[in-house]
C-alpha cells in the first residue's frame, strides 16, 4: 500500500515536473537566439519577439521551478531506504546539478528579468545566455543519476555496509546510457519549444495579426523542430541499442516480445492477453526490431519469457517483468507523437519551400495549433516507458523498488502528501494554462514607434532596474 | 581535519547562507502586509527581492543536496522522519515561488489579493517551521536502531522547538524589515524602519531565551563563543536600527541569524541527528557518512565552483543596490478583464 502510494506520487510529480522542463530549456535558448538577433542587428522585431516568447517562457520557467523543490526532497520522503543504499552514488550529481546549473540558471535569470534597463546591452545578453546553459547542465547532471539507475556503471555493491559504494565518479558520468539520455532529452526539449512556438505563431497567423513578429517566429520553430526531430531519432536509435544490452527485458517488454527470437520483426501493434503474460495478435515489420536492437537485420532480441527465467536464475525467485501493456504502449505513443510532430514540420517547411514568406494555408495553422499537445504528451509517455520499463528495479540488477521505499513513513502520511500534491498541481496548472492563453492570445508588444518611450539598453542609474515584479 | 568533518563545516556554510539570505526574503513577504498598504507600495516591496530571491532559494537545494551526497543517512532520516513538516514547507515555497511571478501578471484587485496572501503564508511558514525543524534536529528525535523516525508530527511540536521556531520567526521578520528600510525609499523605508524597531524589542527577548535555553541544555564550551555573539549582534541590530544606521543595522542581523545558526550546527556536532530514545540510533558525521572517495570528489567540485557562485552572486546584489521608491513603479500592472492586448508600454513595463 505504502509502496504503491509512493509510487503513485513519484510518477504525478516528476511527469508534472517534466511537462514544464523541457519547454524551459528549449525556449531559453531560443529567446536567447532572438535576443543575440535583436542585439546584432538592432531589428525591432526581434526584440518584440524576445519579450512575446521571453515573458511565456518566464511564466512556465516559474512552474518548473517550484515542481523542482519537490523531486529533491522526495527522495529522501518518501525512498530514505533507496537515498541510503543509493546516496554514495546518486547524491552527488544531485548536488551538483545544484552548484551549478541551478545557481547559474536563478542568478542570472533574475538578472536578465530585472536588468534590461540596467545592464549593457552585451552584458544583458549574456545573462541570457548563461541561464539557458544552466538548464541543459542542470539536465546533464540529473540524467547522470538517472542513467546509473538504469545502468550501473563505476560502483560496486558493499555487502558489508549494505549499500552500494562509488568507485569511478568519470564512469558515472559518461555512462553510455547518460550520453544517450542527454542527447535525446535535449533534443527532445527543442521539438517542444518549437513546436509550442509553431502552435502559437500559427493562431495569430491564422488571424493575420503580428505577422512582422511570428513569420519570423514561425520559421525558426520549423527549422528548430525538424532538426531537434532528427535528433531524436538518431540518439532514440543509440538508447534503443543500449537498451537491449542493458536492459533486455525492458527492450523485450516494449516490443511485447514473449519469446527470444532472430531476426525479429517490430510490432507496429500487438495485443495479449488480459494479464500481459502472452500474445494474441499483432501487425509486424519483419526483421525491422533487430535492426533497432542490435544494427543488424539478423540481429537475436531476447524474449521476455526467456529474460524472467535468466533473471530467476541470477537474481533469485521473483517477477523479474514489468507491466509490458504499460510499457509497450508509452514505448509506441512516445515515437507516434513525435513522428507527428516531425511531420508537421516537414509539412511547414515545404509549404514554405519557395519564399519564408509564403503564407499557410489555413489547415496547416490549425493542425499546429492542435499539434501543441504532441511534444508534451511524448515527453511524458517517454519517461513512463523507461521509468516503468526498468520495473521492478529502481536501480537495475541491485534494488527493487519495493526495497528503497521509507519503512518509517506511513501509508496515511503518503495518502496526504499524494493529494495535496496532487490537488495543489491541478490548482496551479490551471492557473498557468489560463495565463499562457492569455499571454499568448495577447500578442507582441508594439512596434518601436508605439511604445510610450524607447528602450535604449544603456545603463541608466535613474532607472535602477526594469521593475519586473 | 577528516573529510567528514570538513563536509559537516560545508553543509552548516550552506545552511547559513541560506538562512542568511532566504531569511529576509521570508522577512519581506511576511512584512508585505505590514509595510506595503498601498499597491504601488506592495510593489515596491516584492521587487527589492525580485531579482535575487529564486537565486537565494537555490542555497536551500544546494543545502539539501550536499547533505544527500556527503551523509545519505542523514538526508534519508531526516526527510523521512519530518515528512509533514516538509510537506509543509514544500506547499509553502510552492505557492510563493510562484505568487511572486503570477502575481502582476492580471490587472485585478482579487488577483493581486491571491497572490499577496499566497507570498504571506508561503513566508511565514518556512520561517517558522525552519526553526522548528533545527532545533529539533539539535536536540534530538525519537531514532530507532535502523535510524528510522519513530515519532509523529507532533512530537516536533514540543516546547524548546517551539521556542526555536518563533526564533526564526522573528529574526526573519526583523531581517527582512532592516533589508527592506536598507533599499527602499519614501514611506515604505519609513514603515520598514518603525517594524524593525519593534521588531527588534520582541527579537531580543525571544531569541535571547532560546540562545540561553540552548546554551544551558545543549550546549557546551564551544558554542558560548558564538551564542554570545548572536546575541550581541543582535543587540547592536536594535541599537542601529534606533539610530537610523541602516546598512549596519543589516549587517547586524545577517551577522545574528549566521551566528545563531552557527551555533546550533557546533551543539550538533559530531551528530547529525541524534536518538533521544536509542543511542545506537544516533546518526553522527561518521556512521551517515558517504565514502571518502565521494566526499573528496565532492570537496573538489566545492572548491572550485563555490567560489564562482559567490562571486556572481555577489555581482547581482551589486548591480541591484540602488533604493527602490514608488516613482520606479511603472503603471503597467497586468492584463486587464477587458481586453487581451498590451496597451501601454513603458520602457519598464513588461
Amino acid at each position: 500500500m505504502n509502496l504503491d502510494l509512493a509510487r503513485w506520487q513519484f510518477a504525478i510529480v516528476t511527469v508534472y515536473h517534466f511537462l514544464f522542463v523541457p519547454l524551459t530549456i528549449g525556449l531559453s535558448l531560443l529567446v536567447a537566439g532572438m535576443q543575440t538577433a535583436w542585439v546584432r542587428t538592432g531589428d525591432d522585431r526581434y526584440l518584440r519577439m524576445t519579450k512575446f516568447w521571453g515573458k511565456l517562457f518566464l511564466i512556465n520557467f516559474a512552474m518548473g521551478v517550484v515542481t523542482g523543490i519537490v523531486q529533491e526532497f522526495q527522495f529522501g520522503m518518501n525512498w530514505s531506504d533507496y537515498s541510503r543504499f543509493v546516496g554514495d552514488i546518486f547524491g552527488a550529481p544531485l548536488a551538483i546539478e545544484g552548484l551549478l546549473a541551478f545557481f547559474l540558471e536563478s542568478t542570472f535569470l533574475g538578472l536578465w528579468i530585472f536588468g534590461w534597463d540596467r545592464l549593457p546591452k552585451r552584458v544583458h545578453l549574456a545573462t541570457i545566455w548563461l541561464a539557458s546553459i544552466g538548464t541543459v547542465l542542470s539536465a546533464y547532471f540529473i540524467l547522470a543519476a538517472n542513467s546509473w539507475m538504469q545502468h550501473p556503471v563505476g560502483s560496486v555493491v558493499n555487502s558489508a555496509t549494505g549499500r552500494a559504494e562509488m568507485k569511478d565518479f568519470g564512469a558515472v558520468l559518461t555512462n553510455s546510457t547518460a550520453v544517450g539520455a542527454f542527447t535525446h532529452t535535449i533534443a527532445a526539449c527543442f521539438v517542444t519549444a518549437g513546436v509550442f512556438v509553431l502552435a502559437i505563431s500559427s493562431w495569430h497567423l491564422a488571424k493575420g495579426q503580428h505577422t512582422e513578429v511570428f513569420r519570423p517566429s514561425i520559421r525558426l520553430a520549423l527549422v528548430t523542430v525538424l532538426i531537434a526531430s532528427l535528433g531524436v531519432v538518431i540518439s532514440g536509435d543509440l538508447q534503443a541499442r543500449l537498451m537491449t544490452q542493458q536492459q533486455p527485458m525492458k527492450m523485450a517488454a516494449a516490443e511485447a516480445l514473449y519469446d527470444t527470437v532472430a531476426p525479429s520483426s517490430f510490432s507496429l501493434f500487438t495485443i495479449g492477453t488480459l494479464d500481459g503474460s502472452e500474445e494474441v495478435w499483432s501487425v509486424r515489420l519483419p526483421k525491422v526490431l533487430s535492426f533497432m536492437a542490435t544494427g543488424s537485420f539478423d540481429g537475436k532480441v531476447e524474449g521476455i519469457n526467456d529474460l524472467q527465467a535468466a533473471s530467476e536464475q541470477k537474481y533469485g525467485p521473483g517477477d523479474y517483468r514489468p507491466s509490458i501493456p504499460t510499457t509497450y504502449w508509452t514505448f509506441r505513443l512516445m515515437i507516434g507523437f513525435g513522428a507527428l510532430a516531425a511531420l508537421l514540420s516537414v509539412l511547414g517547411l515545404w509549404l514554405t519551400r519557395r519564399t519564408a514568406t509564403a503564407p499557410m494555408p489555413r489547415w496547416f495553422y490549425r493542425a499546429s495549433v492542435v499539434a501543441l499537445f504532441l511534444p508534451f504528451a511524448a515527453n511524458s509517455v517517454g519517461w513512463i516507458f523507461t521509468e516503468m520499463g526498468r520495473q521492478p528495479w529502481a536501480v537495475f540488477g541491485i534494488l527493487r523498488t519495493a526495497d528503497g521505499v521509507s519503512p518509517s513513513v506511513s501509508a496515511g502520511t503518503v495518502l496526504t502528501s499524494l493529494i495535496v500534491l496532487t490537488l495543489l498541481y491541478g490548482a496551479l496548472a490551471v492557473v498557468d494554462g489560463v495565463l499562457m492563453v492569455r499571454y499568448a492570445a495577447a500578442g507582441p508588444p508594439p512596434p518601436a514607434g508605439d511604445r510610450e518611450s524607447e528602450d535604449s539598453g544603456d545603463t541608466d542609474t535613474t532607472h535602477p532596474l526594469t521593475v519586473a515584479y | 581535519m577528516a573529510l567528514t568533518d570538513i563536509w559537516f563545516v560545508l553543509i552548516a556554510v550552506l545552511w547559513i547562507g541560506y538562512f542568511a539570505l532566504e531569511g529576509f526574503d521570508f522577512g519581506v513577504g511576511m512584512l508585505l502586509p505590514v509595510v506595503g498598504r498601498t499597491e504601488t507600495d506592495r510593489r515596491v516591496v516584492i521587487n527589492t527581492i525580485g531579482p535575487v530571491w529564486d537565486g537565494n532559494e537555490v542555497w536551500l537545494l544546494v543545502a539539501g543536496g550536499a547533505t544527500f551526497a556527503a551523509f545519505p543517512g542523514w538526508y534519508a532520516s531526516l526527510f523521512s522522519g519530518f515528512y509533514l513538516a516538509l510537506l509543509l514547507v514544500l506547499v509553502a515555497l510552492i505557492v510563493r515561488g510562484v505568487a511572486f511571478e503570477f502575481r502582476g501578471k492580471i490587472d485585478s484587485d482579487r488577483w493581486r489579493a491571491n497572490w499577496d496572501r499566497a507570498i504571506i503564508f508561503g513566508s511565514t511558514v518556512p520561517a517558522l517551521l525552519w526553526g522548528v525543524a533545527f532545533a529539533n534536529i539539535i536536540q534530538g528525535v525519537p531514532l530507532d536502531s535502523r535510524h528510522n523516525y519513530t515519532g509523529t508530527f507532533f512530537t516536533l511540536l514540543n516546547p524548546y522547538a517551539l521556542l526555536g521556531g518563533l526564533t526564526t520567526l522573528v529574526l526573519f521578520a526583523l531581517h527582512g524589515a532592516a533589508f527592506l528600510s536598507l533599499r527602499t525609499t519614501g514611506e515604505v523605508r519609513e514603515r520598514s524602519r518603525a517594524i524593525a524597531k519593534n521588531l527588534g524589542l520582541v527579537a531580543v527577548p525571544v531569541a535571547g531565551a532560546f540562545l540561553v535555553w540552548t546554551q544551558f541544555s545543549l550546549g557546551d564550551g564551544w558554542t558560548l563563543g558564538p551564542a554570545v555573539l548572536a546575541a550581541l549582534t543582535l543587540v547592536g541590530a536594535v541599537l542601529f536600527i534606533s539610530r537610523g544606521r541602516e546598512g549596519w543595522a543589516f549587517v547586524c542581523t545577517a551577522a545574528t541569524v549566521k551566528l545563531a545558526v552557527l551555533t546550533l550546527f557546533i551543539a550538533l556536532y559530531p551528530n547529525v541527528l541524534p536518538s533521544s530514545t536509542d543511542p545506537a540510533g544516533t546518526l553522527t558525521t561518521v556512521n551517515a557518512s558517504s565514502t571518502p572517495y565521494t566526499l573528496t570528489i565532492m570537496t573538489w567540485v566545492a572548491v572550485i565552483f563555490t567560489p564562482i557562485v559567490l562571486a556572481y552572486q555577489a555581482w547581482t546584489y551589486w548591480v541591484f543596490r540602488a533604493r527602490i521608491g514608488r516613482a520606479d513603479i511603472p503603471s503597467w500592472a497586468g492584463l486587464t478583464k477587458r481586453t487581451t492586448t498590451r496597451e501601454t508600454h513603458g520602457a519598464h513595463a513588461r
